[in-house]
Order: C-alpha cells, then structure tokens, then sequence
C-alpha cells in the first residue's frame, strides 16, 4: 500500500493536452477511443450473454426441472440425475487429487534437494494443464475405460479429470506452502520436530487457504469440462443408485455441460439447454465469488 | 500417530525408550518422505502415460494410410465403405485458420481491455470489470456453443444469405470470446509487473500518459504479453464442444463460410461411432496424436516467453 502511495504522489504530472501538437493530439484520441471501445465491448459482451442466458433460460426453470428426472409418461423435464452426476465427479475426483497434489506440493517445496527433479516435475505439470481435454478424453477412454476395464462409467471419468486437475491443485498448493514464512518452520525443527511433524503441525494449517483456492478452481474445471465426461461417463440422463458400492463403481451418465451439449445437439430442446445454462451460470458465479473471499482471506494474512 | 506416543516417551524417559521412539519417529519421517516423493512422481508419470499412449494408439493408422498421404491428403471420408480416405490436411489448415482468425480478433480487444483495466480505468469500474472477466473465463464451453449456435448462426445465415450459418467464421467468433479472458489478465499482470519508474521517466520526459503506456508500458511488459498471445493460441486450438457445435463439422477445405471439421471436432465428432479396432478409430487417435505435437510446441513456446519474462 505505501508503495502505491507513494507513487501516486511522486507521479509527474502529465504534459497539457492543449500543448501537444495535432499529429500527438491524434494518438492521443485515437488510442483513447479505442481503449474505451474495447473494454466497452468486452464489458458489453458479457452483460448480453448473461442477459440472453437469463432471458432464454429463466422461463422454464422450475423447482420441478431441478429435482425430478425426466419423464416420459409424465411429458416432464428434469436435471436431477444430472447435478447428482456432478456433484459425484466432483467429490470423488477432489477424493483422489486432493491428496496427490498437495502431495507433490510438499514434496517439491519442502522435500525435493535435486534441482533438475523440481524442473522435470514442474514442466511435467506445466505440459498437463496445456493438453486439451478432448486429448484427456481420449486417453481417459483408452486407459481407464478399456485398458483397466472401468468401463464407460463415472468413476472412469472422475479419475481421467484426476489427471485433468492435478496441475490446478499442485499450482495453488505450491504457491500457498512457500508463503508460510521460513521462520516458522526453523523454529519448529529447531524445537526437535521431525520434517513430517512440522508439516502437519505448522506448514500445512499456515496453507490451508491456497489448498482451498485449488480445490476451487478445480471444481470450477469440473463442473465446466465436457468433452472428457461426454466420452468417459456417458451420456445417460436417468437417476444413478449411488446407494450401494456397485452403483458407486458403476454408474454411468451425464453432468450438466453434457446434459446441456445433449438437449441442444441431440434433441433439440434449445429452451432446457439454456436452463441447464442458467444453472451453470449460477454455479459459475458462486465459485468465482468463493474464489476471491478465499483469496481475500489469504491477502489479509 | 506413533510420533506422538514417541515425543511422550522422550519426555519421560528419557534413558530406555529413546531408541526406540527416534526409530518409530525416523520410520514415519521416512515413510511420509516416500509418500510424498511418490506424489511429485506422479505428475511425471501423467504426462509419459498420456504420450506413450497417444504415440501407441496413433501410429498404426498413420503407418497404414502412410504419414505423408495422411498429413497432406486434401480428402477425409472416413465412413465411406468403398472408398475411404484418411487426409487430415483440411484439419490441420481449419485449426491453424481458426486458431489464427480468433487471435486476430481476439488480441487487439484483449490487450486494449488489459491496458485499460491495469491503467486508465478508475478503480470503481475496474472493480466491476475485472469480476466480470473472470465470470467470463469460468463460463463452461458448452454454453459459450450453446449461444454462438443460437444467435451467431443464425445471424451469418441471414447477413450473408448462405443456406447453413455452421461456418468457420462462426467458430472463429466463439473462440476469440472464449480466449479473451485469459489474454485479459495475463496481460493485466504483465503491464502491472512493469517497474513505475520506467513509467515516470517517461512522463517526466514530457510523453503524455497513453503515449507512456503504449510506447514505454507496453514494450517493456512485451514477453508477458506473448505469452497471453500463445496461451490464448493453446486454448483456441484445443477447444472442442464449443465449436463442434457452431462449426457444422463438414470435412471441406476451410472458407470462412463453409461448414469446417477442426482437429478436435473431428476425434469429438467421430469417436462415439467408431468402431474399436478399426481404422477409422485408429486414424481419429492418430489426429489426436498430431494435435498433441501441435500443443507440445506451443507449451515450448511459452515456456521460453514465461523464462524470459521471470528473468527480464
């Protein structure tokens, strides 16, 4: 804050427009014009996707559309099967890459001695989040699906997004570990705590806020990728058994982006596909709300 | 758990037990060290596992089409039984146009956002600006497809009075929305990251603020700002549900106005009917194969940018 202060007021004050020749004079409107034109329209943008989203989409959601499954006896739409399908992703691929990348995460900034190893796993990770997920959705479906013999399920989806996300947690998680102090952690060892010890004690409870950051951020990845689940957890859109263990390894069907990309590529039904787009939205909003408060809170620190 | 049984053993007796507790304590020490290694291993292991399987399952297609008449064949008809033909050329110039139309457009508005929101912008209308990209950025891609087909489509039907609005230029719409946020704010970050002082020279020098920005802000944030630019090309050329639904996904030789397959659309478009085992599957892996070569090059890229960046 001092730093900005400062320069606000060390700030040389601007030469006088009316002094400036025509041909400056000229940029100067030129490129002003054209800034405020492009945050126009990107601010413009936005404002009428959400509009039109809403517009199209508000009208036929309805608690019914949310918490039944479609039904063609009754004539009726509904998602449920849908947001349970999601809400199982992303339990169970958090499950499993939680503790792989905060894992990794420790290992590289507190364990790991051998510089060319910490280069060779951070390309390693830099080069996963690059790769498409339509390039994740083929091997997901080659190993998980076939080679190991999940079948087209979600738990073969859920491990493909495993794959998918370890780059976000491992990131996040990284970037939170090397703000705890070094302070904190000499005075743990210098009191006779093992390395393990100080992690569990001092560095992980010191980072818990940039875990929670990546966790959301992963979610957010989850719940808008489509590509690998649409080939990797099916596309069925009736309620799953998650009752028992076989239901859990199982189950088969689509999350909301698939059931969205299957109402209006598949059947048509463009007003549905902009209500699922609606809760999508709504989804959207509230992790990149829990985002900034998370990081408000890690700023404060 | 035995750690803490340990630490109380210590304490109290401090003779005896000694021994015994440093060795349970160096066990767990050491156990939790192996973990953890075996968790940095693993994102290594990812990524061997996905090149190795892409390399495997892509090849024997491009062997038996041969890699010349496969990445240079003018002519995909995949499902025709009598006579198919397996060139992925159209693919590969749909990607590079697409790609290239979308940084074309999708640039310019990106950086001019970015200068705005880091400079000229007063802080309350950053503060709503900035959010609001990054809603943009969170937005799933599907519904980015969902509006291009309902409003885009149909609008260059009727302007340009073509039978299908499905075209390349549709496509390359969706995706210059779909890498503006990210242009936006790794550019936002880069202008940020440039010293004050540069700034202040300048306009000490008599420059006004804009020609400060674009002529002294600007270039200095340059490496920063070509990786926003390779970032955005990443994305563009990865991005498949958006346009598999806006693009109308005919293997044609790319026109703005005709209906194009992608390199993604076309492994998205095919993959739920072909058969295992067949060539036609086989060559859809191999397309995946090259796209990932594609991706490899654009990741060395930026890394150089992003080293240059950290150092400069």
């Amino acid at each position: 804050m001092t730093k900005v202060m400062n320069t606000m007021v060390a700030k040389p004050t601007a030469v006088k427009y009316s002094k400036l020749s025509t041909q400056r004079k000229a940029y100067e409107w030129v490129m002003r014009s054209l800034l405020y034109l492009a945050a126009a329209l990107t601010t413009l943008l936005l404002l009428f996707l959400m509009g039109y989203i809403l517009v199209q989409g508000l009208p036929n959601l309805s608690w019914e559309f949310l918490t039944t499954q479609e039904s063609v006896l009754k004539g009726t739409y509904g998602i449920l099967p849908a947001i349970q399908n999601t809400v199982y992703v992303v339990v169970v691929t958090l499950l499993v890459v939680l503790p792989l990348g905060v894992g990794a995460a420790i290992y590289l900034t507190e364990y790991a001695t051998n510089h060319k190893l910490v280069t060779a796993i951070e390309f390693a990770t830099e080069t996963l989040s690059g790769i498409p997920s339509i390039l994740y959705a083929l091997v997901g479906m080659l190993v998980f699906c076939q080679v190991l013999g999940l079948g087209t399920t979600l738990l073969a989806g859920s491990m493909t997004l495993v794959i998918m996300t370890l780059p976000t947690i491992i990131r996040t998680t990284q970037e939170s570990l090397k703000t705890v102090p070094q302070g904190y952690r000499e005075g743990a060892l210098g009191l006779g705590a093992g390395k393990w010890h100080m992690i569990r004690t001092i560095v992980l409870p010191n980072s818990i806020d940039g875990i929670v950051t990546g966790c959301i951020l992963a979610i957010g990845r989850i719940v808008g990728e489509s590509a690998v689940l649409m080939f990797t957890a099916g596309m069925s859109h009736t309620l799953q058994d998650f009752g028992s263990l076989e239901g859990l390894l199982r189950s088969s069907g689509g999350t909301l982006t698939v059931a969205l990309y299957a109402y209006a590529k598949e059947s048509a039904k463009f007003d549905l596909a902009f209500s699922v787009a609606v809760v999508l939205l709504v989804i959207t909003f509230c992790i990149n709300l829990a985002a900034k408060l998370v990081g408000q809170k890690l700023r404060k620190k | 758990m035995n750690e803490k049984v340990g630490c109380g053993n210590m304490n109290e007796t401090m003779t005896v037990s000694k021994t015994g507790a440093r060795k349970a304590k160096e066990a767990v020490e050491g156990l939790m060290k192996g973990i953890f290694m075996v968790c940095g291993f693993i994102a290594i292991a990812f990524v061997l596992l996905i090149t190795i399987y892409l390399i495997i399952s892509g090849l024997p297609a491009i062997r038996e089409v041969g890699l010349i008449d496969f990445l240079f064949g003018t002519r995909w008809d995949s499902a025709n039984q009598t006579d198919p033909a397996y060139g992925i050329l159209p693919f590969i110039l749909t990607s590079i146009y697409g790609t290239a139309g979308a940084i074309v457009i999708g640039v310019p508005i990106g950086f001019l956002t970015a200068v705005f929101l880091a400079k000229v912008a007063p802080q309350p209308v950053a503060a709503v600006i900035r959010p609001a990209v990054d809603l943009l950025a969170g937005i799933p891609s599907v519904v980015y497809g969902l509006v291009g087909m309902m409003v885009l489509v149909p609008w260059i039907r009727t302007t340009f009075d073509v039978p299908a609005g499905d075209s390349l230029l549709a496509a390359i719409v969706v995706l210059a929305v779909m890498i503006l946020p990210s242009i936006i704010s790794v550019s936002e970050t880069a202008l940020k990251a440039v010293p004050k002082e540069y700034e202040e020279a300048s306009l000490a020098l008599g420059a006004t603020e804009l020609e400060t920005y674009f002529r002294v802000t600007a270039p200095a944030a340059k490496s920063g700002i070509a990786a926003a630019v390779v970032l955005g090309v990443g994305r563009a050329i990865g991005e498949a549900m958006a346009i598999l639904m806006v693009a109308g996904n005919v293997a044609n030789m790319p026109s703005l106005l005709s209906s194009v397959k992608f390199l993604t659309t076309a492994i998205a478009g095919e993959m739920s009917y072909a058969a295992v085992g067949s060539l036609q599957r086989n060559a859809l892996y191999s397309i995946g194969l090259v796209l990932f070569l594609f991706i490899m090059c654009i990741n060395v890229f930026l890394n150089v940018f992003l080293k240059r960046n950290k150092e400069g």
